[in-house]
């Protein structure tokens, strides 16, 4: 197959590499600041730095989804397919993300509860989120068209997003009703900083992996492009 | 030109539901699934009548979602063959006319099969619907609403998946847990007399449901009925 019109393959823009490589690094360092620097928790003692994993996944995937919701509007707008990867990439993280809070969250009950999984109104809701998203990752998996995929996901992308409130005051009320306890969230100084630093630590993560996840999109997209080339062409088609 | 749109969504939702009232089997069908999940549901929690009376709620709910969750994707699967629905997209006239032609179809569809299904769990689990009939009503009503508009809305994308039979549940009941845990409630406090006066705040619920889903529902759906 010798194709004058190949498309060239995208390139990973520049600040790509050290850019991770800044963000692994600040990782390790705000997450050892948050394990050395910070005394044990007086009830808790170590358990409570499962804190700066558990509470910064979930801030970031809370974040992720709404880059799906603001990248699915402006695809049904602008119908530029770069949206699209963008709305992808942000969804697969944050579902990661998701599922990430929802494990730690559920290794840290267990000794603080005394139970692997409460139906604490945040923990259901974000249950429910993880299912939500993970549903919308199969909507993808499942639509092979290109453009159908993009457009089918951007509507459920924008539904699933609208429901995030809603799910979380029926989640509230309905523990409110069945009276259960909540746990009290005061927090001092130190772990207040080092939260923050893991959650920025999070954060370039998290830009780091979609970056990475947009890229492939692309790589993909461009693939998807050069087979469809090659069959045009009637040839074998070489991948 | 309103009244166009209004003679476009009445003659899609009279089709679809000709063509269900011509062939039933879908509808009988549906209907004894929906009595069958109820008997489960009786031989799972009974045979203690007050545990099935505590639990009625929750079973006439989740017997609606599992029956009725069958009746969206037929709505497309007819239009599908010999490609009518592409024919129907060529016509003249806001495509989201079809969405509601179709949402009242299956709405019908549904309030139908509820009201055989309600009557069939009151007399399983012995439930005083008679001295709640309009409170009730207005609690199904709601719920089905917010059921039919999601599922309507839904099927239009996994009807024309491969996957569509599991497909379609797997995108409509993680959504629908706000509706669900809502409408449980309500037609729980319904039934025991709302003496704490919870049924209204649940409404309410499900009334916010029902309005953004219609709205976003009714907005997106031209770009998912497209090819």
């Amino acid at each position: 197959m010798s194709s004058t019109e190949t498309a060239a393959l995208p390139v990973r823009p520049r600040w790509h590499r050290p850019f991770g490589t800044v963000a692994l690094l600040f990782f390790i360092a705000a997450q050892a600041f948050g394990y050395f620097a910070t005394a044990p928790e007086r009830d808790m003692g170590n358990l409570q730095k499962i804190m700066y994993v558990h509470v910064p996944a979930a801030w970031i995937a809370f974040i992720a989804f709404t880059v799906v919701f603001g990248a699915s509007v402006l695809y049904l707008w602008k119908r530029h397919e770069k949206y699209d990867h963008a709305a992808a990439s942000a969804a697969e993280v944050g579902t990661v993300l998701t599922g990430l809070t929802l494990a730690l969250g559920s290794i840290w009950g267990r000794p603080t509860w005394g139970v692997w999984w409460t139906w604490d109104p945040r923990l259901t809701t974000t249950a429910i989120l993880f299912l939500i998203y993970l549903s919308y990752l199969s909507l993808r998996a499942f639509t092979e068209d290109e453009e159908r995929r993009a457009r089918w996901s951007a509507a459920v992308g924008i539904l699933g997003f609208l429901n995030v409130p809603i799910v979380y005051m029926s989640v509230r009320w309905w523990r409110t009703i069945h009276q259960v306890q909540s746990t009290p969230g005061t927090v001092d100084s130190d772990y207040a900083l080092a939260l923050r630093l893991n959650a920025f630590a999070f954060l370039f993560l998290f830009i780091y992996f979609v970056a990475s996840r947009y890229h492939l999109a692309r790589l993909e997209r461009t693939l998807e492009a050069r087979r469809e080339e090659a069959a045009l062409a009637g040839g074998p088609i070489h991948v | 030109m309103l009244a166009t749109e209004a003679r476009r969504v009445a003659a899609i939702a009279w089709k679809d539901a000709t063509a269900e009232r011509r062939s039933k089997a879908n509808f009988n069908a549906v209907v004894f699934l929906a009595a069958l999940i109820l008997l489960l549901f009786g031989f799972a929690l009974g045979p203690e009548v007050e545990a099935l009376q505590q639990a009625a709620g929750g079973v006439i709910w989740l017997t609606v979602l599992f029956a009725g969750v069958l009746s969206f994707n037929r709505s497309y699967e007819q239009e599908l063959e010999n490609g009518a629905l592409d024919m129907l997209l060529l016509y003249p006239g806001d495509r989201r006319s079809i969405f509601i032609g179709k949402l009242i179809a299956n709405l019908a569809f549904v309030l139908l099969v509820e009201m055989i299904l309600l009557p069939t769990a009151a007399l399983l689990y012995d439930l005083p619907i008679a001295r709640f009939v309009v409170p009730l009503g207005a609690v199904i009503a709601l719920g089905t609403i917010g059921f039919v508009t999601l599922g309507t809305f839904y099927a239009a994308m996994a009807s024309r998946l491969r996957a569509r039979e599991v497909l379609l549940p797997l995108l409509l009941f993680p959504m629908l847990i706000p509706l669900l845990v809502a409408a449980v409630e309500a037609t729980g406090a319904v039934l025991a007399g709302d003496a704490m006066g919870d049924a209204g705040a649940w409404m309410r619920l499900l009334v916010v449901f029902d309005v953004v889903f219609l709205v976003a529902a009714f907005l997106a759906f031209e770009y998912v009925i497209e090819g």
